[in-house]
């Protein structure tokens, strides 16, 4: 890979280690990832891979109890211990980050519309009257039926599916230039799965960012990955184009990966 | 809105205490403006008289000749303003002491939560009483006394909700939008909160409503002419064998509105809570 231009995000011997009482657990380590704008990067592994501890520490949210090392630069400028206050700008508007599941990330006492032009208030500093329009124009974009009344719904009255969508619009109505997405569609039912999985594949088509999509299926990642990244026990083992992964794994761990998977057809 | 009149009908006992409560405090803003009697003037030819629905005093006098009617509406008012503003402020005061020590949490939730513990720690009726002693039987010191300490229960218990939310996902995903302090704590933290809050304030109404009737029991509440129930039900006593009514009305009047409001606190968390079937 050139490293001429800077990439739009650029991890460098990431390493993230848990510590309680005497143990200390090394989740992620020596990691070193670029993710170019506008790319979609998967990132495959068993549980426990250290798989979302590295999204986690892209934005700072790993609990109190862990240690972050190494280097993460997004458009050049380092992430890692930068200031509450800075990295509040960057959350929601520049990087934003879809939950695994769409039930317990959405606050269960606010309304779907409440809760979406919260982004656009904070971020674009916008009135409650524009925002709530933006909010709208979000439902839109990720296809939910009747807006207006969904809007005005508190989450629990919203199907698995549409919270998820949800959670979506929510990520990208600050139009962020990188997606963070953790088991995206894990805890929804394989034909609504299949749903989300064309949403954000046209969305990210029309908007252009980029999406660091991290999952243990890897259906999905043939589906919407430009490259895949295999982590196990913290380490990346092994990346490389989508296609000649699937092709031409070189690592004993990726290929029983691929053995492991059922499929029905080729990969794309 | 509809569904929240839906969700009110099947609640028939919170409409029920609700209207009891709204209609104890109509009445003890209206009637005594409307009686021909008031609270302090003495009419010594009518001592003591028993409830009757002839010669004006319904609920008889009292060993003043005061109408029992009024001095009791009187005691309502106060009883209620009392506990509406104590609680409020044990609400409002406990509610944010409690969320932002649970949620900023580390050396300030330590510090806050030390605070708490000492002023947990006040042996509260001998510094009242002392209290009153210094400054004198007022009014505003017994709203003052009764909010400093019951907001303290509810900061302790708000504060445990709060440690246990910040956990959850749906705070993360707010914070990941880059939602962050006082917007975190106003938007995500306290309105999860409201089912907690909601039970113990209207467990705290009744508890302020006792507590002052517990204070002007011992001479320490309202300054006579103005009665509350506290002190009604203590001169009643008083004169319990003579004349039974004098304690019987203001303590069944205490009774009922501290068993609307328990009533109430229950129903008000199924009608608040938007996950309650609509």
């Amino acid at each position: 890979m050139s490293a001429a231009p800077e990439p739009l995000l650029r991890i460098r011997e990431l390493g993230v280690r848990y510590t309680s009482g005497r143990e200390t657990v090394d989740a992620v380590r020596e990691l070193d990832l670029d993710v170019a704008a506008g790319e979609c990067v998967g990132i495959v592994g068993e549980s426990g891979s250290g798989k979302t501890a590295m999204l986690l520490s892209i934005l700072g949210l790993l609990p109190a109890g862990a240690r972050v090392g190494g280097s993460v630069r997004f458009h050049g400028g380092e992430l890692l211990g930068l200031p509450p206050a800075h990295l509040n700008r960057i959350r929601g508007s520049r990087i934003a980050m879809i939950f695994q599941d769409p039930m317990s990330a959405l606050n269960p006492y606010l309304r779907v519309i409440d809760q979406l032009s919260e982004v656009p208030r904070i971020h674009g500093g916008l009135a409650r009257r524009a925002a709530e329009q933006r909010a709208l124009e979000a439902l839109e974009a990720v296809h939910i039926g009747e807006p207006e009344r969904r809007a005005r719904q508190y989450p629990h009255q919203l199907s698995g599916g549409m919270r998820q969508r949800v959670m979506i619009a929510m990520a990208l109505i600050g139009a962020p230039e990188l997606l963070l997405a953790d088991e995206p569609t894990t805890a929804l039912d394989v034909t609504v799965q299949a749903q989300i999985l064309t949403l954000l594949q046209e969305l990210r088509q029309r908007t252009g960012a980029a999406l660091l999509l991290v999952t243990h299926d890897l259906g999905i990642v043939a589906q919407l990955a430009d490259r895949v990244g295999v982590m196990q026990g913290g380490h990346l083992i092994e990346q490389a184009p989508c296609e000649e992964l699937f092709e031409h794994p070189r690592q004993p761990y990726t290929r029983s990966l691929l053995a492991a998977m059922p499929r029905l057809e080729a990969p794309a | 809105m509809s569904a929240w009149r839906r969700r009110l009908r099947r609640h028939p006992g919170t409409l029920i205490a609700a209207g009891v409560l709204l209609a104890i405090a109509l009445a003890s803003l209206i009637v005594p403006a409307l009686s021909p009697y008031d609270y302090y003037t003495p009419q010594l030819d009518l001592i003591s008289r028993p409830p009757m629905l002839r010669g004006g005093h319904v609920l008889g006098t009292d060993p003043l000749g005061r109408d029992l009617l009024i001095r009791v509406l009187w005691g309502c008012r106060i009883s209620l303003l009392i506990a509406l503003l104590a609680s409020l402020i044990s609400v409002v005061v406990g509610v944010a002491w409690g969320a932002v020590a649970g949620y900023v949490g580390g050396h300030i939730d330590a510090f806050m939560m030390r605070a708490v513990d000492v002023l947990y720690s006040v042996p509260f009726v001998p510094f009242v009483i002392v209290l009153t002693m210094l400054l004198g039987r007022e009014l505003w010191l017994m709203f003052i006394a009764i909010g400093a300490v019951s907001w303290l229960d509810i900061a302790r218990i708000v504060r445990g909700e709060a440690l246990s939310l910040k956990r959850r996902e749906f705070i993360e995903a707010a914070r990941v939008t880059g939602v962050h302090g006082a917007r975190m704590i106003g938007q995500h933290i306290v309105p999860n909160l409201l089912g907690v809050v909601i039970i113990y304030a209207t467990l705290t109404v009744p508890t302020v409503i006792l507590f002052e009737a517990f204070m002007s029991f011992l001479g320490l509440g309202v300054r006579i002419p103005l009665a509350s129930l506290g002190s009604l039900i203590a001169d009643g006593a008083g004169d319990m064998q003579a004349h039974p009514h004098l304690l019987l009305v203001p303590a069944a009047v205490l009774a009922t509105i501290i068993y609307c409001f328990n009533f109430l606190g229950d129903g008000l968390r199924d009608l608040l809570d938007p996950r309650g079937q609509a």
